[in-house]
């Protein structure tokens, strides 16, 4: 079977219901996607598939092979940080860290769909669980990134 | 002298020193004896100055705190405890957990253990929260927990970075030809006139010599760093999806593994039918996994998800359960020894049992509070790497406690404690869970079936939630003879709810010990700072039945909002302000009367907040930390919305207030997020919420914002992990009392009423 991800085609050999989850982290060796729920609950999973936001625990790899994937190891384009990336940071959002991964994907799709989200767009695009409740700080991370992106598009 | 008392007069007489300004070091050589276990692990030209502290010769600094980071930040607070007296920046500092050894044993996580009031300075108080802190030392007990690894750290790493620099200092002088005295030092370099000399230069030549013995850690006016909000060091890790966490780990030749233990605990194995699992394609092997109080499988595989689906496909009949197999049933059973058995007191001033006996009846105020068993939920499921190979056992994984991974590794496999090697990743939180042996002894007992090749064994969701030590469930049943407009004469609290020290002793000691009075059942309500003419505090403690351990904030977790929910009620039956009365109860208190102040400013108490909705205050004293809430609800049409949530902490001495900050914030919502609607009921001894469809949490839609001020009046330091937690469920049961007119006392309130 053949895995695209992060624009690498990777050959593995899976069965076809394993979930893409564990294909990434099992079988192609990325581990920034994690296991958190395996019910699509949690979004700690949550990757792009062919640009869509997916939690990945609930989708069989059979039904992506040929899809583009992208991981939180893809989503920066020159291998430095992301404009979201460095807003988690400048925001000191993680605690833990366990679930920023599927946060900072559903957050880099929620501003590429809406690049000035106000804050009811925030509680409904942002699903994702964070058992050290980090809300605020990820609140105010998608708030200095989508200022930083509107800067940085002015700039272009 | 024996051993207990050559340490105990030690460390008494550190905690003396420790109490005046300009600390003198005495620390490091106390720590000294314990060797330091990163001698083994120098690389060439790098020099170690003690068990914290690494120094490379390109001058990079490595800091080891011994302590897990799950998210709390102490990692980042501990390291800038170093880099304030080192003389370094942050961002120069590398911080690593480190190796598993006693050299990094926690003083401060038993200091807390007796009867004595916390705060209580007189000589036989500090003599018992001495002994229960060498106690710690004494096991060599390498853990996180207690919400003290700033409390631990703060002399030490201070001294730890104090010592390294004025040895770095004495061998500029040396090698320079010119007195210690005219050297500075700045940004990891030795100064002197314009010579800038790298401490990597220094450091082989430093770390060999003699620390003076005239050190004095710095004045609190002239910190740089500390008491200013740190950058925390770990987050370009933890924003790239770097594979840092336990389950993570990916070691050459790995197998990967997961459990399936019996649904009802300690229950045995009946028959079973493992032919289905072995065919699933990548199953390798399914084992038998028996503990002395656990039995279940094992299942080999060459990935998770084949392990996983391997578990599932074993048939199986288990024992039936030994406990009663509802909740309802075991609730019944506290009830009944609340009402039968006399307890042990933990609180006796004047005579509250006769003060009741001779009140008038209109006076007395009485109410039963309960709390249900609780998971801890980490975001990641609970999972351990093991090898077993040529007789010695190495185990990776996020943890607590190193000492109890190698305790349980060790048995496991029947070695000794000294064969095991510790590898502790970062958390993917812990709240209390991770100390526990069963997920390093599991994938230990799994490793022997491997061939030497290390297994990686990660739990399902559904195992986790299922396999859990609980937050015990508890009934408080409280008394108070009060007068209209007085502040009561009387308080009386009895507690039910097992000993969590006997469930988790059993569980790290393979037999569990008789049981004995346990104060975690009424922390919270004992220890809080109010006075009263006559005041009785005792707990009973029931038959065990779910396993129950250390959940966020421990036995405040529920009696905070037990204590706290019954003086709102005293309040509003004496037609009395609950932040007035509160400041009269805590006259002798002044830094719990100054945070109830300050919150009480924060939130415009006292203000009409409009129709439908209500301010609700709490406070609690837990951890060393002094903590009020209150909380702002609207019950709307589609049911009650928390809109606000102000929380003033009095942390004695802060390290770092940003963190602080974040730690309240995460507390609350891990609070709220039990409060609202968390429980972990049974049926026929089996958990029945699996995952976070029916163990759900906050989310970003249901999350208030709130506002955190951090106060410094306290006379000692407290801790910051825990003490968000216990305010934020009373504060939120009399919120909803004030805007609605209902008392809720049992948890969770989603129960009786709805939420947004």
């Amino acid at each position: 079977m053949k895995l695209t991800v992060n624009g690498e085609a990777h050959e593995i050999d899976a069965p076809e219901d394993m979930p893409l989850l564990w294909a990434l982290r099992d079988l192609v060796g990325l581990k920034g996607t994690k296991f958190g729920c395996g019910v699509q609950a949690c979004g700690a999973c949550s990757v792009m598939i062919d640009g869509e936001l997916a939690r990945s625990c609930g989708v069989a790899v059979a039904d992506v092979e040929g899809a583009e994937i992208t991981t939180i190891e893809g989503i920066s384009e020159d291998g430095g940080l992301t404009v979201v990336q460095e807003a988690w940071i400048e925001a000191q959002a993680p605690q833990c860290g366990y679930c920023q991964s599927g946060q900072i994907m559903a957050a880099t799709k929620l501003l590429e769909e809406n690049p000035a989200p106000t804050d009811a767009d925030i509680d409904e695009a942002m699903t994702n669980m964070c058992r050290c409740g980090s809300y605020p700080e990820i609140r105010a991370a998608i708030k200095i990134a989508a200022k930083n992106m509107t800067i940085q598009r002015a700039e272009n | 002298m024996g051993r207990v008392a050559k340490i105990a007069r030690r460390t008494f007489l550190l905690g003396a020193a420790a109490v005046g300004t300009g600390v003198a070091v005495g620390y490091y050589y106390y720590q000294r004896d314990r060797g330091n276990p990163i001698q083994d692990m120098l690389a060439d030209g790098e020099a170690t100055f003690n068990p914290y502290l690494k120094i490379g010769a390109d001058n990079t600094i490595t800091v080891y705190t011994g302590r897990a980071e799950m998210g709390q930040g102490s990692s980042t607070a501990l390291a800038a405890l170093v880099a304030e007296e080192l003389d370094v920046e942050m961002e120069q500092i590398t911080v690593e957990h480190g190796p598993f050894s006693s050299a990094y044993a926690n003083h401060a996580i038993l200091a807390e253990g007796g009867k004595a009031r916390p705060w209580d300075d007189s000589f036989g108080a500090r003599m018992e929260h001495n002994v229960f802190g060498v106690l710690g030392e004494i096991l060599g007990v390498q853990g996180t927990g207690g919400s003290t690894a700033v409390v631990d750290g703060y002399t030490k790493m201070r001294a730890a970075g104090c010592t390294a620099r004025e040895l770095l200092k004495a061998a500029a002088a040396e090698r320079l030809g010119v007195s210690v005295s005219s050297l500075t030092t700045d940004g990891a370099h030795v100064v002197s006139g314009d010579q800038r000399v790298p401490y990597g230069d220094l450091a082989i030549t430093a770390a060999a010599m003699t620390p003076p013995k005239d050190m004095k850690l710095r004045e609190k006016n002239d910190w740089r760093i500390l008491g200013k909000s740190q950058k925390r060091l770990d987050l370009e890790k933890k924003v790239t999806g770097a594979p840092i966490f336990g389950t993570d780990v990916d070691l050459p030749d790995m197998v990967y593994g997961t459990v399936r233990m019996s649904p009802r605990f300690g229950a045995n194995v009946v028959s079973y039918d493992d032919s289905e699992a072995l065919k699933v394609p990548g199953v390798e092997k399914v084992v038998r996994i028996d503990t002395h109080d656990s039995h279940g499988f094992g299942v080999i595989a060459s990935n998770t998800w084949a392990a996983f689906k391997g578990a599932e496909a074993i048939e199986v009949e288990w024992e039936a359960a030994s406990y009663p197999g509802t909740v309802e049933e075991i609730m019944a059973d506290y009830e009944r020894v609340l009402n039968e058995q006399d307890g042990a007191s933990f609180r006796d001033e004047g005579d509250a049992k006769a003060a009741l006996a001779a009140a008038p009846s209109e006076q007395i105020i009485e109410a039963d509070y309960r709390a249900q068993f609780l998971a801890h939920a980490c975001m990641e499921p609970m999972n351990a790497t093991a090898q077993f190979k040529d007789g010695e056992l190495t185990v990776w994984t996020g943890n607590q406690s190193p000492t109890i991974v190698a305790m349980a590794g060790a048995a496991a496999v029947g070695i000794d404690r000294d064969d095991v090697t510790v590898h502790t990743t970062y958390l993917g939180g812990g709240f209390g869970r991770r100390g526990e042996p069963d997920f390093p002894r599991y994938a230990a007992h799994m490793a022997k079936h491997t061939g030497g090749r290390p297994v990686k064994v990660t739990w399902t969701r559904e195992e986790d939630q299922s396999h859990d030590v609980y937050r015990p469930a508890a009934i408080g049943r409280f008394k108070a003879v009060a007068k209209a407009g007085e502040v009561p004469s009387t308080f009386y609290a009895k507690v039910s709810s097992p000993s969590i020290q006997q469930s988790i002793m059993g569980r790290v000691l393979f037999s569990p010990p008789s049981p004995s009075p346990d104060k975690v059942a009424v922390d919270g309500i004992f220890n809080q700072p109010v006075d009263f003419e006559n005041a009785y505090v005792e707990a009973v403690h029931p038959d065990q039945s779910l396993p129950i351990g250390f959940w966020r904030a421990v036995g405040n977790s529920y009696c905070g909002f037990f204590h706290e929910g019954f003086m709102d009620e005293v309040a509003v039956a004496t037609g009395q302000d609950p932040v007035e009365m509160r400041l009269k109860l805590m006259a002798n208190y002044r830094p719990a009367q100054q945070v109830v102040e300050k919150v009480a400013e924060m939130s415009g108490w006292g203000r009409d907040p409009g129709p439908n909705k209500g301010l609700g205050v709490a406070f609690t004293y837990s951890f060393g930390s002094w903590c009020g809430q209150v909380i702002e609800v609207t019950n709307g049409d589609d049911g009650i919305s928390i809109d606000k949530v102000w929380c003033a902490v009095d942390v004695g001495t802060a390290i770092d207030p940003g963190n602080i900050k974040r730690q309240m914030t995460s507390g609350i919502v891990y609070g709220l997020s039990s409060a609202t609607g968390q429980k972990i009921t049974l049926a026929d001894g089996e958990v029945q919420e699996l995952n976070f469809w029916d163990y759900d949490a906050m989310r970003m839609a249901q999350c208030p914002e709130m506002e955190v001020a951090v106060l410094e009046n306290a006379p000692k330091m407290g801790g910051a992990g825990e003490p968000g937690t216990p305010p934020s469920i009373p504060a939120l049961g009399n919120a909803i009392y004030a805007a609605t007119g209902v008392r809720l006392r049992s948890l969770p309130f989603g129960d009786e009423v709805d939420f947004v």
